[in-house]
């Protein structure tokens, strides 16, 4: 029953993502699809409303326009985060938050990571779970998603324009991520996620003690907290917590929706390029990386923690430690593989007591930060890992490097060194400095080898725009505050705005046809040179710090 | 200076449909479908007192009752009124890392606290989920194993046969999703629910 359910799972996966692929491809490129007559018509006022005009736009205009939108909904929230104390909608009373954590809190929404230096019951007022959190949800969302659009149109396209932002974005909201929001939302209310505007509720226990119940508008944040691969929980303790993730049936659907976009846009691109097979190839290579993440974690998880077996505990149900019953070991590990590899950054159990190997796979899936990843931003780095291994290719049999049929030479190629440099840098650059000064090693909670994992956790979890944590660590300081939302902003604008770049400079290029000498990217061989090349990218740069963290404390774990 | 102005009108458009209309929507329709759930599920006794959410743990330490998961939050269960010792309602576990020395030390002190409780029970047989932490520090379940071996016990304090207590753990166990999906998972306070009124 164990690998049964997560086989299934998995199989679910499987036979959505060609049909939520189609459908992706109709959105980006416009085609006409069956809920055109109703949605055209609400896309119309919207446009109306805020003055959109449907012009296309430069690679430079469609980054512009990213960023300034991006920055107006920054400040408004953080507005929302020092003012909530005053402001409607705050039946239990909840403060308005000091400035660096309002920063951290706005810089952690816009750019889709959710790492919350707050917990929901005391730092949030039901206003800004909506009007700040859900919409933030909702537009970093679709920001991720439109500018992956906008860099298909660009590596694909015949034009050097890469469509429209303003229009991507309200395009990709009221046709994928609402619906989507709306049927999950029911499923998850009709398992038991509170949607209520009611406060907190205080009830007499059987014991004749009390009990508060906190409430609020849950299941709506649920939803689109899955859907669009953000992660950040309306209570601390996030997918654990019963009035988010109620049962095993509310736990297959917040997976499958984690899942749903980032895999779907991979077959949408194939349609894009006239070449599927190219899709799988990508697709294969990622499913392979995965699948050899996901039994590491879960084999490390039913194995059991040897320190409590020794102390007399048996360890027969696996490691339960920071785990729900309801979920056990094996929907668990699929929760923790599948929230770091489509970086969502929720969790169902607490990162911080997973086994050492256990809590390694979540680490590396977001230090390689390929593994489907997240909305959108996930399958640009996917086509960053796959130019460079046709650069390296070509490097090996002497030829100009070629992809999708367009040359690759000198300045994509800096482009794209410098955006996969930045990823090691922004993780093990604040990890060094955390570990040499104060303010960095009071947070740690946890003595030892693992120490060094909960604040090297926390900056990978920031630079893959993740979220998720090992939440020992005391990070609602001055230091953890600024620090974190320089890693989560560079980790997001620096790499989009480098790719899009590099989409605009292929755009520009002439198709050149395939030859007999060309090296072909859409078999097999392929899949596995990518698994390669991202393999030994990811593992060189991270070794030693990982040797340093989770392999030193399995290696001395009940010795 | 265009741009500009679109962000601005976009962002007040998005911040409507998806901050205010979606969310206030949401609420109205759950309320119309499911209102026990859209509420969180609470229980009443027969005499139509609120007791709890059937989602959501309580701190049981009476020996007449089973008793759930280790929480780090305590369930948000609190004595009095007066809220001094109490921060608030929160969640979450305690986060000790598996090499963390304090796990060892707390999970060997509520082994021999339980085998002084359940006299009977053999320390081996103690199910890993009864002295372990929940993810939530709220968990409303253990395994119907951790509830067998708390039968003697409660049985002893309460007078209730172990036959029909045998016959409370199984009312109140569900088994797999589908028969598949998840643990099976024994609810804690349904039961004691049941145990509260039988001894009342």
């Amino acid at each position: 029953m164990e690998i049964i359910q997560i086989l299934i799972t998995l199989g679910i996966l499987m036979i959505l993502v060609i049909p939520m692929g189609k459908y992706l491809f109709k959105v980006i490129s416009g085609e006409k699809s069956f809920i055109d007559p109703c949605f055209d018509r609400v896309d119309g006022v919207i446009y109306k409303l805020t003055g959109i005009k449907k012009s296309e736009m430069s690679w430079k205009q469609y980054a512009v326009s990213f960023v300034a939108t991006n920055l107006i909904m920054a400040l408004l929230v953080y507005l929302l985060f020092r003012l909530q104390g005053v402001l409607v909608l705050n039946p239990d009373g909840n403060k308005s938050m000091n400035p660096l954590l309002a920063f951290n809190t706005a810089i952690s929404f816009i750019t889709n990571t959710n790492l919350q230096h707050y917990s929901g019951e005391w730092g949030m007022t039901y206003f800004t779970q909506m009007a700040a959190v859900t919409f933030l949800m909702f537009t970093s969302a679709a920001s991720g998603f439109s500018v992956a659009a906008a860099f298909i149109r660009g590596i694909t396209g015949k034009s050097e324009t890469v469509g429209n932002f303003f229009v991507d974005m309200v395009r990709v909201i009221t046709r994928v991520l609402l619906p989507l929001s709306i049927i999950v939302t029911l499923i998850l209310v009709w398992q038991g996620v509170p949607q209520t505007l009611e406060g907190t509720k205080t009830i007499t226990t059987l014991q004749g003690s009390y009990q508060d119940i906190p409430l609020g508008p849950v299941a709506s944040m649920e939803s689109i907290k899955h859907i669009g691969t953000n992660g950040g929980g309306f209570f601390g303790a996030n997918s654990a917590h019963p009035f988010e993730n109620p049962t095993p049936l509310s736990n297959l659907i917040e997976i499958i929706s984690m899942m749903l976009i980032p895999a779907s846009l991979v077959y949408a691109f194939g349609i894009m390029l006239k070449n599927k097979k190219q899709a799988w190839v990508l697709f294969a290579a990622m499913s392979i990386l995965f699948l050899i993440s996901l039994p590491i974690c879960y084999l490390s998880e039913a194995g059991g923690n040897p320190i409590l077996a020794g102390a007399g505990l048996s360890q027969s149900m696996g490691n339960m430690e920071g785990k729900e019953v309801r979920f056990g070991i094996a929907q668990s590990s699929l929760f923790t593989t599948v929230t770091t590899a489509f970086t969502t950054g929720s969790v169902n159990n607490m990162h911080d007591s997973l086994t050492p190997l256990g809590g390694l796979v979540p680490l590396f899936q977001m230090m390689l930060n390929v593994v489907f990843g997240g909305e959108g931003v996930g399958f640009m780095n996917i086509i960053m890992y796959a130019i460079l291994a046709v650069f390296l290719s070509g490097l090996m049999v002497g030829r100009t490097p070629e992809f999708l049929g367009k040359k690759i030479e000198g300045r994509e190629m800096k482009l794209i060194a410098i955006a996969i440099l930045i990823h090691p840098f922004i993780i093990l650059m604040p990890t060094a400095i955390s570990l040499i000064s104060h303010q960095g090693l009071s947070a740690i909670t946890n003595p030892g080898f693992h120490g060094l994992s909960q604040v090297l956790y926390e900056f990978t979890s920031s630079a893959a725009n993740n979220g998720s944590g090992f939440e020992g660590l005391v990070d609602n300081t001055p230091f953890w505050n600024i620090l974190t939302a320089i890693v989560m902003f560079a980790g997001r604008y620096l790499s989009i705005i480098i790719l899009l770049a590099v989409a605009g400079s292929l755009a520009s290029k002439r198709l050149i046809p395939a030859g007999v000498g060309t090296f072909r990217t859409d078999k097999a061989i392929f899949a596995f040179i990518l698994v390669a090349v991202v393999l030994i990218v990811g593992a060189l740069t991270f070794f030693p710090a990982l040797a340093l963290g989770p392999i030193a404390e399995q290696l001395t774990l009940g010795k | 200076m265009k741009v500009l102005l679109r962000a601005v009108t976009i962002t007040i458009a998005l911040f409507i449909i998806c901050g205010l209309i979606y969310p206030l929507a949401m609420t109205g329709i759950s309320q119309l479908l499911f209102h026990h759930e859209a509420n969180g599920s609470i229980m009443e006794e027969t005499n139509g007192k609120q007791v709890g959410s059937e989602l959501l743990g309580q701190s049981f330490t009476d020996s007449r009752f089973f008793h759930g998961r280790i929480s780090a939050v305590n369930y948000n269960t609190y004595n009095s009124r007066d809220k001094t010792a109490y921060s608030g309602p929160g969640s979450g576990s305690a986060n000790l890392a598996p090499s963390n020395p304090e796990l060892e030390k707390r999970v060997k002190k509520d082994i021999d606290a339980f085998l002084k409780a359940n006299p009977e029970v053999r320390k081996d047989d103690i199910p890993a989920d009864l002295l372990t932490s929940s993810g939530s520090g709220l968990d409303p379940d253990i395994s119907p194993e951790a509830a067998k071996i708390q039968i003697p016990a409660i049985s002893k304090s309460t007078g209730i046969s172990i036959s029909d207590l045998e016959k409370i753990v199984e009312k109140y166990t569900t088994g797999r999703t589908l028969g598949v999906f998840g643990e099976p998972r024994f609810n804690v306070l349904k039961a004691n629910i049941e145990i509260s009124e039988k001894i009342k």
